[in-house]
């Protein structure tokens, strides 16, 4: 390559001042799910106490060399709890997370190589879905098909692969037109050799985007409805649920409360800062809008 | 020397002095622009060329006071008016671009506002420059768009510019541009993508603004034509750098430097059959070498061109004491220039070919896209009747919109035909076996049929998978044909091979090559399906010139070897002169004529072949700009009866050729013209 015509495309300079920028918000992220993470692996090695069983003369008390973060009203360790609480929010998000968007990702480029009546029909089908908010759809499906983690994966599946497949139809549209796909097309290349070979290269930094966007919104939606008591059931060591059970304790013992606050932020923001950072370092622009 | 001081002696309109623009980049500052020196005199068009790559469209844009975002001034400055555009404040930069510079921008389309009337995108400008009020901005508008020669003007402001052609476009970004009653006009790229016609009339335009405006132009463009037709001066950039400047019809008769040689041997041309002459590498950086930055590519290269500093513009002093005033070379050779032929003729002659065996038969091909039964139109394209045989090119020209694309995606099987018999008799196939049916959609063809068809894009660059290696797209066409491993890399060099890239290549992605490069790595992802017919469409008109030429010779080249039939699909007349053995020309879909290259471009034609093959612009110095009057509504509709060509016909018989379909009339064996008119008639007309 020439620096000449090198020039002519994208700009390095500006690039590599975006990599510069983006990429610490990016190795941020990265760094905060990866403890995460690890803590949520690591939990049986890092403590031994349970995270279930109750130990009723050790209850409420403050942060002590044997409890560091102390223990609630049930006398368990609230950090073998936080640790703990790590896998389950993270096994629930990244599932539910993984599940949309691989069905959103397979669904959104069929719709966009498909067209015709099956994109008409499948989008109409999302707007009805998209219409509903989120949280009550959430509740509908818990109260009628009782709470637990694979209940919820479904649930959070159903609620956001509406909003993958939108986001990736619209990505796979501007390539689908390409003449490369139209190439696939005329060598007679079936739909999952152009999805895999075409396709999916060329939008996998939207769909990463799209999958630590997700994640961060799970982890938030699963939490809220765990601290509304409709998530996971007592004892599992959940972050919402812990936050619900310990609140009337938050002047007796902050910290009950307050770790898996922390836990759960830190998490959530360093999802995000990570979808930020690929987003922003690849040039995509950012999915606007809250956790709905 | 007393060319020089000869100078205009009015107060120049621009002038750029000793200009340096450099980009930063991860490795430094990378030079765009090196010490670049033009004055532009009231009145005077300045045509710019050179290759992609060589700083053309920066130094357009420099002129309006516009650097891309990571460029800056190096050294120099650009002063219009007498004020400097580019590092002066604000205010100042604000008040040139609104009274004395204008800019039209490359492709014109896409500077339109979509969602406004184009009236109100020019009266928006009269308002804000001139401070006219509404009545008198909306006056002055329909007085502009018949001053560009819309057609219609009054009705045409309140149109959006999705409704308007290509030409018309480019015409309503002429007349914003105008509004501001500009002393300098900079057109970049104002012909690249408009079909020859278009082309021409644009051209046309220009040429009577400047004679009646008396505004300065300067033109930058690839297309040596189009500047030699409307330009004064000409300044060939290369790298970055001026390395001739001077009137137009002297380069270009005589050119002084080797580059500009290079150039115009590269085009082909209408008037001499065969094959251009490529110009051999690729662009380099301003700064990448000791010595000319040419010199790798140059014929004419001494040692001292490779070492020395980069030779400086110096006066041309051609043979004779009434040398040409006003020229200026950088090159340290240019004596050796100046004596070298600018333009050798045609470097490969067309050879005589036996006619191979029928290989691809169309009858009757008709595509039907209206949803509905419409009485107002006919079909997209109806019946084509189109045989190509082996190792025979036949092209297929006709203007945008005609329906060329349409007819290689049905043959492709990427749109099904509603009507028409399409066989391919592949001589791969069993002796006496049925020809394959190309009616099939591609999902439903035989693999084997599917690989004996091959397309090529255009657009080299959306045609390759960015996150495949080159290897890659060669290869999967290979395992397609089921080769595997040891098998499949060695086919995979030897086609690569074969489009003359080597296997170096294999692991590089479509990023890294030039536009050349890209176009090769198309062809050969279609030679390694072993293909019996190949589709192409408009390989070469997204080429730069130099490559271009070398893209030609080696479709040539593969024909010959592979036993090849190519579909070349193109709008450039004088390339499918050089290739083409036959040719057929569309009009809306319709056939007008079919021959031999010789019999449609010299013999008696069809209207229609006659507006095209005036509308091309001779390449050579002085030419003029051809008069062709298509000020006409472009049609997008075809008829439902009668000749498609017949509203803009000038020998149209009323009552009859908007009635009934043409007849088919043969002055010759093998080539046919469907006309109404009498051939004694057409042979006249021809003869003007």
């Amino acid at each position: 390559m020439t620096t000449a015509s090198g020039t002519l495309r994208r700009s390095p300079g500006r690039a590599r001042a975006s990599r510069r920028r983006w990429g610490t918000s990016l190795a941020l992220g990265t760094v905060l799910v990866a403890v995460n993470l690890l803590l949520a692996l690591a939990a049986p090695l890092l403590t031994s106490y349970s995270p279930i069983t109750p130990d009723g003369l050790a209850a409420v008390e403050g942060p002590s060399p044997a409890h560091w973060l102390g223990t609630d009203s049930l006398g368990r360790d609230v950090l073998t709890r936080v640790l703990y609480g790590g896998r389950y929010a993270l096994a629930v998000s990244l599932s539910a997370a993984a599940v949309a968007i691989v069905l959103g990702t397979v669904l959104g480029c069929l719709a966009a190589y498909r067209r015709g009546w099956f994109d008409e029909v499948l989008m109409r089908l999302l707007d009805a879905v998209l219409s509903v908010p989120a949280i009550l759809a959430l509740l509908v499906v818990v109260t009628a098909l009782g709470s637990g983690g694979p209940v919820i994966v479904l649930a959070a599946t159903v609620i956001y692969a509406p909003a993958v497949i939108r986001v990736v139809r619209a990505a796979a549209f501007s390539v689908v037109s390409l003449d490369y796909v139209t190439a696939a097309r005329a060598r007679g290349e079936g739909f999952w050799a152009i999805l895999r070979r075409e396709v999916l290269p060329n939008i996998l930094d939207v769909v990463l985007v799209e999958f630590a966007m997700r994640c961060s919104w799970i982890v938030l939606l699963v939490s809220s409805l765990s601290f509304l008591g409709f998530g996971a059931d007592p004892p599992t060591p959940d972050w919402g649920l812990m936050v619900s059970e310990n609140r009337t304790l938050l002047t007796v013992t902050p910290l009950s409360t307050v770790a898996p606050i922390v836990a759960l932020a830190t998490l959530i923001v360093g999802l995000n800062l990570a979808a930020d950072g690929i987003a922003k370092a690849r040039g995509i622009d950012r999915i606007v809008g809250g956790s709905r | 020397m007393s060319g020089l001081l000869a100078a205009p002696v009015l107060a120049p309109v621009a002038e750029v002095s000793a200009l340096s623009v450099s980009y930063a980049s991860a490795g430094g500052d990378v030079p765009v622009l090196v010490d670049v020196n033009l004055r532009i005199g009231a009145g005077e068009t300045v045509g710019v060329v050179g290759e992609s790559g060589c700083g053309k469209s920066t130094l357009a844009s420099a002129l309006v006071g516009y650097l891309r975002a990571g460029s800056r001034i190096a050294g120099g400055s650009v002063a219009v008016d007498g004020q400097d555009i580019v590092s002066g404040s604000a205010t100042t930069v604000r008040a040139l671009r609104r009274h004395h510079v204008g800019m039209v921008p490359q492709n014109a389309g896409s500077s339109l506002t979509p969602s406004m009337r184009v009236g109100r995108q020019v009266v928006e400008v009269l308002r804000a420059t001139r401070g006219l009020d509404k009545a008198a901005a909306q006056a002055e508008t329909v007085r502009l768009f018949g001053r560009v020669r819309l057609p219609d003007p009054a009705g045409l402001v309140q149109r959006y510019p999705h409704q308007l052609s290509g030409g018309q476009q480019q015409r309503v970004a002429v007349a914003i541009a105008l509004a501001a009653q500009p002393r300098l006009l900079v057109l970049d790229e104002p012909t690249t993508g408009l079909d020859v016609v278009t082309q021409a009339s644009v051209l046309a335009l220009f040429a009577e603004l400047r004679r009646d405006l008396g505004i300065a132009l300067v033109l930058v463009s690839h297309d040596l034509g189009a500047v030699a037709a409307v330009s004064d001066r000409v300044l060939v950039m290369y790298a970055g750098r001026v390395v001739e400047s001077g009137p137009v019809e002297a380069t270009f008769a005589q050119p002084a430097h080797p580059y500009t040689r290079g150039l115009l041997a590269s085009v082909a041309r209408m008037a001499t059959p065969g094959l251009p002459e490529p110009m051999p590498g690729t662009v380099t950086g301003a700064v990448d070498l000791p010595g000319c930055s040419f010199a790798p590519r140059c014929a004419l290269a001494v040692e001292e061109c490779r070492t020395g500093p980069h030779p400086p513009l110096m006066p041309v002093v051609a043979d004779g004491a009434d040398g040409p005033p006003f020229r200026s070379s950088a090159c340290l050779r240019q004596n050796a220039a100046l004596a070298a032929p600018a333009w050798q003729g045609s470097q490969r002659l067309p050879r005589s070919r036996e006619p191979g065996e029928v290989l691809l038969e169309v009858r009757g091909l008709t595509v039907d896209y209206r949803r509905r039964p419409d009485a107002r139109s006919g079909p997209t394209v109806e019946g084509v009747d189109l045989t190509v045989r082996r190792g025979e090119i036949v092209a297929l020209v006709g203007e945008s919109g005609s329906g060329k694309s349409t007819i290689a995606w049905a043959l492709a099987g990427l749109r099904t035909p509603t009507s028409g018999s399409l066989a391919l008799h592949d001589a791969a196939a069993a002796p006496g076996a049925r020809p394959a049916d190309l009616g099939q959609p591609a999902a439903r063809r035989d693999p084997a049929v599917r690989r004996s068809v091959q397309l090529v894009f255009q657009n080299a660059t959306t045609a390759l998978n960015p996150r495949r290696s080159v290897g890659d797209a060669v290869t999967r066409m290979l395992t397609l044909r089921g080769l595997r491993k040891q098998a499949a890399r060695t086919a995979r060099d030897e086609v690569l091979r074969d489009v003359g890239l080597d296997s170096s290549f294999t692991d590089r992605l479509p990023g890294q090559l030039s536009g050349g490069q890209q176009q090769r790595v198309g062809i050969a992802r279609a030679l390694a399906a072993r293909p019996s017919l190949v589709l192409a469409d408009e390989v070469v008109s997204a080429l730069d010139v130099s490559v271009q030429a070398s893209v030609l010779r080696l479709l040539d080249d593969l024909r010959d070897e592979h036993e090849l039939g190519y579909l070349f699909i193109s709008h450039d007349l004088a390339v499918v002169r050089g290739l083409a053995d036959r040719v057929v020309v569309l009009y809306l879909g319709r056939v007008c004529e079919e021959g031999t290259v010789e019999q449609v471009f010299t013999g008696t034609s069809h209207p229609y072949t006659r507006l095209l093959i005036s509308a091309v612009l001779a390449q050579e110095p002085g030419s003029e700009v051809p008069d062709v009057v298509d000020d006409k509504e472009p049609e997008s509709a075809p008829p439902p009866a009668g000749c498609a060509f017949r509203r803009r016909c000038p020998l149209a018989v009323p009552g009859v050729c908007d009635r009934v379909t043409p007849p088919w009339r043969e002055p010759q064996d093998g080539h046919r013209i469907r006309c109404h008119v009498p051939l004694e008639e057409l042979e006249e007309l021809s003869a003007l």
